[in-house]
């Protein structure tokens, strides 16, 4: 038995537009490696260049996110599922447009500089 | 208290109602894990959203930045512009809603009932033309005020005042809090709070996943994680399929009578899990969850009757939590 591994859409062009593929490794960083060697790239896109996971990656070990399970450190075991999503988070519509409405200076006015600012 | 001046006084102070039924049954002799459910259906306009969506305009009102008269901009189809039409229609603003024009059309209705105004993008172009023409409305009128759930802190304090005391109050034996992941004010702002009080809480998310069209993305560097969100808040993060949420709504209802909509019943999928491993590990828990919104919005979409594989299919793409 593998590890099976859920690919976004944004990812497939890596897997040659397999959904789902097979990697094997005993932590994340192993399986990322794993997956590397199998569909050249797609380490890039899930890391940063400091070997970091990428803010806007979320990976899930059996539906729990891997921040939480030691990132990349996180164990892994044959027949474990994992799934690789864009971190649009739910509400698509909020999120993006919230994104985009942050991203544009042109519209930082209409966010008041103190919601920036935490508690 | 069941009097109040007005419907504003009357947000939050929800119920918290245990679950019997559907708490785990432990072995002989072991100690207790129950589940607990915080009604926030029970607020003004039936959604959790009305306390932030109180809590921001009042923060806004007295910083100065919302006036008597001004106009609301915010691009949503969601409970959020259905709890702000509400507490704009009451405080004296006008709400300008940017959604796509294929939203459901009970949101259209709740919304143009309190008086919103809804400016449609093409259905066509999705939430990247809403966002375009947000954007462009944005800069436009760059008098109106954009509250923005996802970085206003004011959506976080408004748990960290509201939410979080409320379950300290009802639940002090509480171990486990566990909510869903959207704006990520819930979870901070409650999560915050408990932290402070309870040793060794833990701050549990459920984050809905949904199907492939809302993560179609051209580009990672489009991602987006709210400003709010600060992982140090929380334990665990729990990503829930569309099947185990509708699962877990159907369960909620036909085993503890509380008719929900989606995000409850995956928000109920990850305390389930929690629970479970404490009956496991042998240890007492007192999972508090947050039952979002009643279903009554969610009608329309049928994944209330028929099987699983149905309803999963009526829930596709769209945005059920």
């Amino acid at each position: 038995m593998a590890i099976e591994v859920r690919v976004p859409t944004i990812l497939r062009s890596y897997t040659g537009g397999s959904k789902v593929v097979e990697g094997s490794g005993a932590t994340l960083s192993g399986l990322i490696d794993d997956l590397d060697a199998k569909h050249s790239g797609l380490k890039g896109r899930l890391l940063t260049p400091e070997g970091g996971l990428h803010r806007f990656v979320n990976i899930y070990v059996n539906d729990e996110d891997v921040r939480f399970l030691g990132a990349l450190d996180a164990k892994l075991a044959d027949g474990d599922a994992v799934t690789i999503l864009p971190a649009v988070a739910g509400g698509a519509l909020g999120f993006a447009a919230a994104a985009a409405l942050l991203g544009s200076s042109s519209n930082r006015n209409a966010t008041a500089p103190e919601l920036t600012e935490g508690r | 208290m069941a009097r109040y001046e007005s419907l504003l006084d009357a947000c939050g102070g929800t119920p918290l109602v245990g679950l019997p039924r559907l708490s785990p049954t432990v072995p002989e002799g072991a100690p207790p894990v129950r589940l607990w459910a915080k009604l926030e259906d029970r607020n003004p306009t039936g959604s959790i959203k009305d306390r932030p969506a109180l809590f921001m305009v009042r923060e806004a009102e007295e910083s100065g930045r919302l006036r008597p008269g001004d106009t609301i901009l915010e691009p949503t189809s969601g409970n959020t512009g259905i709890s702000l039409a509400m507490v704009a229609k009451l405080r004296g603003y006008r709400l300008v809603c940017v959604m796509p024009e294929n939203v459901s059309s009970e949101r259209v209705q709740i919304l143009r009932m309190y008086g919103a105004e809804i400016i449609f993008s093409p259905a066509a172009g999705g939430s990247n033309q809403a966002v375009a023409v947000a954007k462009q409305i944005a800069a436009e009128h760059p008098d109106w005020v954009m509250l923005f759930q996802y970085g206003n802190p004011g959506n976080a304090r408004a748990h960290y005042e509201t939410t979080g005391p409320e379950l300290l109050h009802d639940l002090p034996t509480i171990t486990h809090f566990v909510a869903g992941l959207g704006t990520t004010g819930t979870l901070m702002g409650t999560g915050r709070f408990l932290r402070e009080k309870v040793d060794g809480i833990q701050i549990v998310a459920a984050e809905p996943r949904y199907g492939e069209l809302v993560y179609g993305l051209r580009n990672i560097d489009e991602g987006y994680v709210p400003e709010l969100y600060d992982e140090t808040v929380l334990t665990r993060r729990f990503s829930v399929g569309t099947r185990d949420a509708v699962l877990r709504t159907r369960q909620l209802v036909e085993v503890e009578g509380i008719f929900a909509g989606f995000s409850s019943g995956a928000i109920l999928h990850a305390a389930l899990a929690v629970a479970h491993e404490a009956v496991k590990a042998g240890t007492r828990a007192d999972v508090a969850f947050v039952v979002c919104d009643g279903g009554w919005k969610y009608l329309s979409t049928g994944a209330y009757g028929g099987t699983l594989g149905e309803a999963e299919e009526a829930l596709e793409g769209q945005l059920w939590a």
